[in-house]
C-alpha cells in the first residue's frame, strides 16, 4: 500500500530507540505483520533498504513475522481464523465476517551490535 | 567484540501518526465538534456531494479540509459555497496523515459544536491505514464503479461506518445491481450503514443530513457530559 511511508515510520521509531538505548548500529529488525495489514512484502523489503540508508539501521536484515487474520462471524458469532479477507466462516459457512485481528504493523525487536 | 543483543520494543509502525491523530481527537472532543473523514476513489463525486451538503446545511457552522496531491481546485469549489476551507497538498503522498490534519485544524479556528469534513485524497488503499483523529470514515462510492468495488478494496469499507452510494440517478443507465452492491459492502463490513444518494438530484440527501445531525448531537452531548 504505502510501503515507503511505513519505512519512514520504522526509521523514526528505530532512531528514537537507538538514541534512548545509546546504540549506534542495528543489525536486524523484526516486524510483526498481520495477515490483513495490506503490506506488500517485496515492496516493503525494497523500501526498507532504501529508507534505512544513512541511518543506524543501514544494511540491517529485515525479518517479517506473519500474524494470523481473525474475524467475528455475524452469522454464528464465533471468532474464527481466516487466511483470506473474503473467506467464508470455517464454522458455519457464513459470508459476513468482521476482522478483529490481523491488521497489526509492529516493530517487535531490534538486534543491536 | 561485544555480543549482539535484542532490544524489545513492540511499537506500532504508525505510532507517530497515531499520536498526532489522538491529539486531534482530543481537540475535537473538547470542542464537541464532529469530524468525518470522507474517503473514496477519484471521481466518485466527493466534492460535488460535499458542496451540496454544505448548501443544504445553510448557515450551520462547519469547516473543511481538502486533501489532494496537487491544485487548490477543490478548496476553491468549497469556498465558493461560503464555507471555511483549507487545502492540503500531499505532493507525492497518497493520503492525508494526522500531522497534516493537525496543522490544517490550527488554521481553521473550528467552532464548538460544529462539523468538520476532511476530504481525503481519492484513493481506496492508503487512507484506510492512517488515523486522522476523525470520529468516523464515510466512504463514497458511485454506481458507475461496479458492484465488486467493496470486494476489491475491502480494507477501506471495513474501516468505514457509513457508505454513501452516490450518483444513484445514473443507476438505470449503467446495468448496476444496487442490492448486490449493498450485499458486497455488508460482506466486508456486516455493520456498515448504507445510504443511496444523488448529489445531482438530491435523492437521499435528507437521510444523509439526518445522519450528520444525529452524529453531531451525540458528540455535543458527550462533550457537555465531560
Amino acid at each position: 500500500m504505502h510501503e515507503m511511508s511505513l519505512c519512514e515510520g520504522i526509521r523514526g521509531v528505530i532512531e528514537d530507540q537507538a538514541r534512548a538505548h545509546k546504540v549506534d548500529r542495528i543489525t536486524r529488525v523484526r516486524l510483526e505483520i498481520g495477515r490483513f495489514a495490506g503490506v506488500e512484502k517485496h515492496a516493503l523489503e525494497f523500501a526498507f533498504d532504501v529508507v534505512m540508508r544513512g541511518s543506524v539501521a543501514e544494511g540491517a536484515a529485515l525479518v517479517m513475522i506473519d500474524l494470523p487474520g481473525r474475524a467475528m462471524c455475524y452469522d454464528c458469532m464465533a471468532e474464527v481464523e481466516i487466511a483470506d479477507r473474503l473467506d467464508p466462516c470455517p464454522e458455519c459457512g457464513g459470508g459476513r465476517l468482521m476482522p478483529v485481528a490481523g491488521d497489526e504493523l509492529r516493530i517487535k525487536d531490534l538486534e543491536v551490535a | 567484540m561485544s555480543q549482539a543483543r535484542l532490544v524489545e520494543i513492540e511499537t506500532d509502525i504508525l505510532a507517530k501518526n497515531d499520536a498526532y491523530a489522538m491529539a486531534n481527537r482530543k481537540v475535537l472532543a473538547g470542542l464537541g465538534a464532529f469530524a468525518v473523514n470522507l474517503v473514496s476513489s477519484p471521481g466518485s463525486g466527493k466534492t460535488t456531494l460535499l458542496c451540496r451538503t454544505i448548501e443544504a446545511l445553510g448557515d450551520q457552522p462547519l469547516s473543511v479540509i481538502e486533501g489532494d496531491q496537487q491544485t487548490a481546485n477543490d478548496a476553491d469549489r468549497i469556498r465558493a459555497t461560503g464555507a471555511r476551507a483549507v487545502q492540503v497538498n500531499t505532493g507525492k503522498g497518497c493520503h492525508l496523515d494526522g500531522h497534516m490534519v493537525g496543522h490544517a485544524m490550527a488554521h481553521l479556528d473550528i467552532a464548538p459544536g460544529s462539523l468538520l469534513f476532511i476530504e481525503n485524497v481519492g484513493n481506496l488503499v492508503c487512507p484506510a491505514g492512517f488515523d486522522l483523529g476523525e470520529d468516523c470514515k464515510v466512504a463514497i462510492l458511485s454506481v458507475t464503479e461496479g458492484e465488486d468495488k467493496p470486494l476489491k478494496y475491502p480494507d477501506m469499507f471495513t474501516a468505514a461506518r457509513l457508505a454513501l452510494l452516490n450518483k444513484i440517478d445514473l443507476a438505470p443507465h449503467c446495468d448496476v445491481d444496487l442490492d448486490l452492491y449493498e450485499a458486497n459492502l455488508r460482506r466486508v463490513n456486516p455493520g456498515i450503514e448504507v445510504i443511496r444518494i444523488s448529489a445531482r438530484t438530491g435523492h437521499g440527501m435528507d437521510n444523509w443530513l439526518d445522519w450528520l445531525s444525529g452524529s453531531l448531537t451525540r458528540k455535543r452531548g458527550r462533550a457537555a457530559a465531560e
